[in-house]
């Protein structure tokens, strides 16, 4: 009995990222949706490590050359989501693969500078000018269920 | 039961687009009210001031950004795309969107952001409720 409780627990394990691969938890926060969903899509926290998300919501006055700042209540809430569903602390699905690439101190703030992003984004120029592209950031633009999680739809 | 329903979607639409108005108008007073504090010769507002600020080259922020058309496209009653991120945007003109300028801290954020990105400056009182009754008039 005990052995084959091991046993499955072991399977499971083994078999559960796998099942989850081609998957990365959406953003299910009403106000992550919002605020962090305004100027680009709400890009899922597993793709970066808790600590990246910190300093994101740190320097939210300039966040990329914009002005993102919010209400202090609101930036604390957004934080405590982002950190809980991070790459490194939720550990599976698709973005899981992500982090084998982050440094162990490292606080990376571009999802599209991953190596494993950049392996298997080596498009021609022309792709990455394209009107409704635009820039690599605009998941969308190609997934076109980015937004529930699905990368595996081309 | 079908009847109910038609007769209660009778009322709640158009009462849902008042609420709207309403919300609307509520932030136009106040707009009116800092405008007539920042000058006093301050009557009403003008759609066609509100529509020069929206079509007008200001090249005053970000170069991606010379105009508010640059990302609300030259017409506000079609989707816009955001000229950073290629990200959708909603019509901004009331009538294809009855939503639009409803929410005072949604539009005082993004007055923010906007203005700064075209202007380079913030947008005064009076150039807020211009835009506004430009659009609420598309
Ligand atoms: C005012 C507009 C705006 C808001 C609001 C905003 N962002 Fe951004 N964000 C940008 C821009 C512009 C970029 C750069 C996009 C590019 O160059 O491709 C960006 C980039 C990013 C990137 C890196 C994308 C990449 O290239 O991998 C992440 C992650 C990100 N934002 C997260 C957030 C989070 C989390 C929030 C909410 C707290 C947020 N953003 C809110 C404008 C915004
Ligand atoms: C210009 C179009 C384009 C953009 C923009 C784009 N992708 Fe992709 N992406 C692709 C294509 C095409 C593939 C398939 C490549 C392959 O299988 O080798 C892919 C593959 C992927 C995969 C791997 C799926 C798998 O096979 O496991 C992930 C994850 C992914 N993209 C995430 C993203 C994220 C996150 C963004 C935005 C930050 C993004 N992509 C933006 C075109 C794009
Ligand atoms: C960088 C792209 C960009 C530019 C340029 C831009 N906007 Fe916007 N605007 C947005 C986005 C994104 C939204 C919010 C998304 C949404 O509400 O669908 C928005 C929404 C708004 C809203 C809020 C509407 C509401 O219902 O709350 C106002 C007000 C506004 N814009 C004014 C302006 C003005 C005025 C200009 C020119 C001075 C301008 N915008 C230029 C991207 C832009």
């Amino acid at each position: 009995m005990r052995r084959s409780v091991i046993a499955l627990a072991v399977l499971m394990t083994w078999i559960s990222p796998a099942l989850a691969e081609d998957w990365v938890p959406p953003v299910t926060d009403p106000l992550v949706q919002k605020e962090c969903g305004a100027c680009h899509m709400a890009f899922q926290p597993a793709f970066l490590p808790a600590r990246s998300w910190n300093r994101m919501m740190d320097e939210l006055s300039d966040h990329f050359g914009e002005d993102a700042s919010l209400p202090a209540d609101k930036t604390q809430a957004i934080r405590a989501y982002l950190t809980a569903n991070a790459g490194d602390v939720q550990m599976k699905g698709r973005a899981w693969k992500y982090m084998k690439w982050v440094s162990p101190g490292g606080t990376p703030q571009k999802i599209t500078e991953n190596p494993d992003f950049e392996r298997k984004h080596r498009f021609a120029d022309k792709v990455w000018k394209d009107p409704k592209v635009v820039t690599k950031s605009n998941c969308p633009a190609c997934h076109r269920a980015a937004d529930k999680g699905y990368y595996e739809d081309d | 039961m079908i009847r109910p329903i038609l007769v209660a979607a009778l009322f709640i639409l158009p009462v849902a687009a008042l609420a709207a108005d309403s919300a609307r108008d509520a932030i136009l007073a106040d707009y009116a009210t800092q405008a007539k504090k920042a000058d006093v010769s301050f009557t009403a507002f003008s759609s066609q001031r509100g529509e020069a600020l929206f079509r007008t080259k200001w090249a005053g922020g970000d170069p991606r950004t010379p105009s508010c058309t640059a990302c609300h496209t030259d017409n506000p009653r079609n989707s816009g795309q955001n000229a950073k991120t290629g990200r959708t945007i909603d019509p901004v003109a009331v009538s294809a969107n009855p939503k639009r300028f409803t929410n005072r801290d949604d539009v005082e954020k993004q007055f923010g952001r906007d203005c700064k990105s075209v202007l380079g400056r913030e947008c005064s009182a009076l150039e807020k409720g211009d835009y506004i009754t430009f659009m609420a008039g598309q």
